[in-house]
């Protein structure tokens, strides 16, 4: 076996994990918040890459600009989003919020389509482009600087929520909404204010992960990666999030290096089914106990 | 006008028909079936065969999701299980058609149950996610058990066919799905009927309720995912018979999606719902297309934007039906039946 060359793959792919810790940490945000499971996350992070493709390839702005720009645009879609549809859906089967998030997600692919074209397109570079050597390792440098900002963010992230107020709010409304509440917290609020913070950290990671990869109106897919990811996690667990994310991204490329591209999905879906068997709520969620 | 109900045993207030009226246009309906290939262009009937499948996957779905309350991302799946036996059974066999449309519900039920074993662990969401699981892992097999499923490629299949007579035209292909879609439609009404499909009631309004007076979970749940899933394999297996080509990607996830979508903008737990929103969610692509040619000579590039639009189209669809009539078509259906029956005193 190729030390190096497992080396330089399982690299690439913990940088790969890297970012979906930040996309699952948006997607663990929401669901700890409002406990809607975002199936158009994934489409979320599309429509940001494609306003980052507008600001810096249709208006020629700086990409330092058009990546704020971007990020911006897709947390105010998640706020409206969350106004416009989600609000409504307060107190209706968990089914049926489900299934508004994915006619949202066909929403979105469409609007794209409308303005973009269903063509892939590629962004314009903005990483640095010198060859990234961490030891002997060599490591593209999109994904390695593309990580870099992730887990900057991330990192940023876990700071707000441990110790601003607006973190404490948050974490005060996952735990018990009632007593959220009556304590003086704008719970309405808080469940906008995730949505605007759950699809901040998936633009974000929405717009890095298309510079590595190109972008088109399938894009969205990547959101059943971060779906293996979360359960795999626990759906309400920030730390699961973070450990599963490296986990699968890293099992992702490898078994796409040594088995082949078909093998991906199945890969990561086997482990989703094992830890679906075993431990249903994953591996840090909480275990709900359901009474009549 | 009709002014009460004066039932007098329990059998007639269950009875499938309650009044002549509504035998009257039953019998109206299925006489309109029959004459509507005589009278239809190839067009017509093929988008008629198209409804004639669709009827019968929703119908499956609304079981395991509107009645049971088990959410399923595998429909898709189940269905390409279906389209493959009947595939390989045709083309290795060359079984008539009754018996390789049966097999193929059988293996589709077969595989039902496989999925549905985690059923009794996990559910609501976490099952949602499962039969994602199993959908990726089926669409793995039919892509890549090359001597069996051909491939990427696919099988290519002969016509159906029954003592030396083949179905090869969508006229032909029209007598048998809408008969069997008629017949299954009607066998799913009994099935609520009886024990089970009131078990199946009971798990979805609440399960833990309902294991405590005295209904095995894992037994009605798997049997929930069995029939369901059967009915997808026929469904499958007709699809197969129809386009005489199955490849991976007759069968995929957004497949899967959009008879979710039809259970819902039909409505849950309500099998005219499921017809409804079969024949509405298959015919608005159609519409669509309508429209767009009757756009283009206005607009050239109208055909640039049919696809999206469709995909917005049925976005909000899914979203409008939630948001503003969580009972879907079935629930318009009934007010304009009420509205009839009730005039002129209430307008």
């Amino acid at each position: 076996m190729d030390w190096l060359f497992f080396g330089e793959i399982s690299l690439a792919g913990l940088a790969m994990g890297g970012l979906y810790s930040l996309i699952a940490l948006g997607f663990v945000i929401i669901y700890k918040a409002t406990r809607v499971i975002n199936f158009a996350i994934g489409e979320i992070m599309m429509f940001a890459a494609y306003l980052f493709l507008a600001f810096a390839g249709g208006m020629e702005l700086s990409p330092w600009i058009a990546l704020p720009l971007a990020v911006l645009g897709g947390s105010i879609l998640g706020g409206v989003i969350e106004k416009v549809m989600i609000r409504p859906m307060l107190g209706e089967s968990p089914i049926a919020v489900v299934m508004v998030t994915i006619g949202i997600a066909s929403i979105l692919v469409g609007v794209v389509e409308l303005f973009w074209s269903a063509d892939p397109q590629l962004l314009p570079r903005f990483l640095p482009r010198e060859p990234v050597f961490i030891g002997p390792l060599y490591l593209a440098p999109k994904i390695a600087y593309g990580f870099l900002i992730g887990a900057a963010v991330l990192i940023l992230y876990l700071l707000y929520f441990r110790f601003s107020r607006g973190g404490v709010a948050l974490r005060a409304t996952a735990s018990d909404q009632a007593a959220a509440y009556s304590m003086g917290i704008n719970v309405r609020r808080v469940f906008n204010l995730a949505w605007v913070f759950g699809s901040l950290a998936a633009s974000l990671a929405g717009v890095l992960v298309a510079a590595t990869g190109g972008l088109s109106p399938q894009f969205g897919i990547i959101g059943l990666s971060v779906l293996v990811v979360v359960i795999v996690g626990g759906l309400d667990s920030i730390l699961g999030a973070l450990i599963a994310g490296v986990f699968i991204g890293w099992l992702e490329t490898v078994a796409g290096a040594y088995l082949g591209g078909e093998y991906r999905m199945p890969a990561t879906f086997l482990v989703l089914a094992v830890i679906l068997v075993i431990r249903p709520y994953g591996l840090f969620g909480t275990h709900e106990i359901e009474r009549v | 006008m009709r002014i009460g109900d004066a039932k007098q045993t329990y059998e007639s207030d269950e009875a499938i028909w309650t009044t002549a009226t509504q035998k009257f246009w039953f019998a109206l309906f299925l006489l309109a079936l029959l004459v509507f290939p005589l009278l239809a262009n190839s067009y017509l009937l093929y988008l008629g065969c198209l409804v004639g499948i669709a009827v019968i996957s929703t119908t499956g779905l609304n079981i395991l999701t509107g009645f049971t309350g088990l959410i399923s991302l595998g429909q898709a799946g189940f269905m390409g299980v279906g389209g493959y036996t009947v595939a390989w059974l045709s083309l290795n066999t060359g079984l008539p058609f009754p018996i390789t449309l049966l097999l193929a519900g059988l293996m589709a039920a077969a595989v039902g149950i496989l999925v549905g074993l985690p059923s009794l662990r996990v559910k609501g969401l976490y099952l949602a996610i499962a039969t994602l699981a199993a959908s990726v892992f089926l669409h793995f097999i039919f892509a890549e058990w090359e001597p069996v499923t051909g491939g990427m490629g696919g099988l290519s299949l002969e016509p159906a066919h029954l003592f030396g007579f083949t179905f090869q035209s969508d006229f032909r292909m029209y007598f048998v799905i809408v008969p069997l879609a008629v017949l299954m439609v009607l066998a799913a009404s009994n099935v609520f009927r009886t024990r089970i499909g009131r078990a199946f009631i009971a798990i979805r309004d609440r399960d833990i309720s309902a294991e405590i007076l005295g209904i095995n979970l894992l037994h009605y749940k798997l049997m929930s995912f069995a029939l369901s899933s059967f009915y997808a394999g026929v469904a499958g297996g007709l699809f197969a018979y129809f386009y005489r080509v199955v490849t991976p990607e007759s069968f995929p996830l957004s497949m899967s999606i959009f008879y979710l979508a039809a259970v819902i903008v039909g409505g849950m737990g309500n099998l005219l719902g499921g017809i409804l929103g079969a024949a509405f969610m298959t015919l608005i692509p159609e519409a669509l297309k309508l429209l767009t040619s009757a756009l283009t000579p206005f607009y050239p590039n109208a055909p640039v934007f049919m696809s999206p639009m469709l995909e917005i189209i049925f976005g909000a669809l899914i979203v409008g039906f939630l948001i503003f009539e969580p009972h879907g078509l079935a629930e318009i259906w009934h007010r304009i039946r009420r509205f009839f029956r009730l005039w002129p005193f209430r307008t």
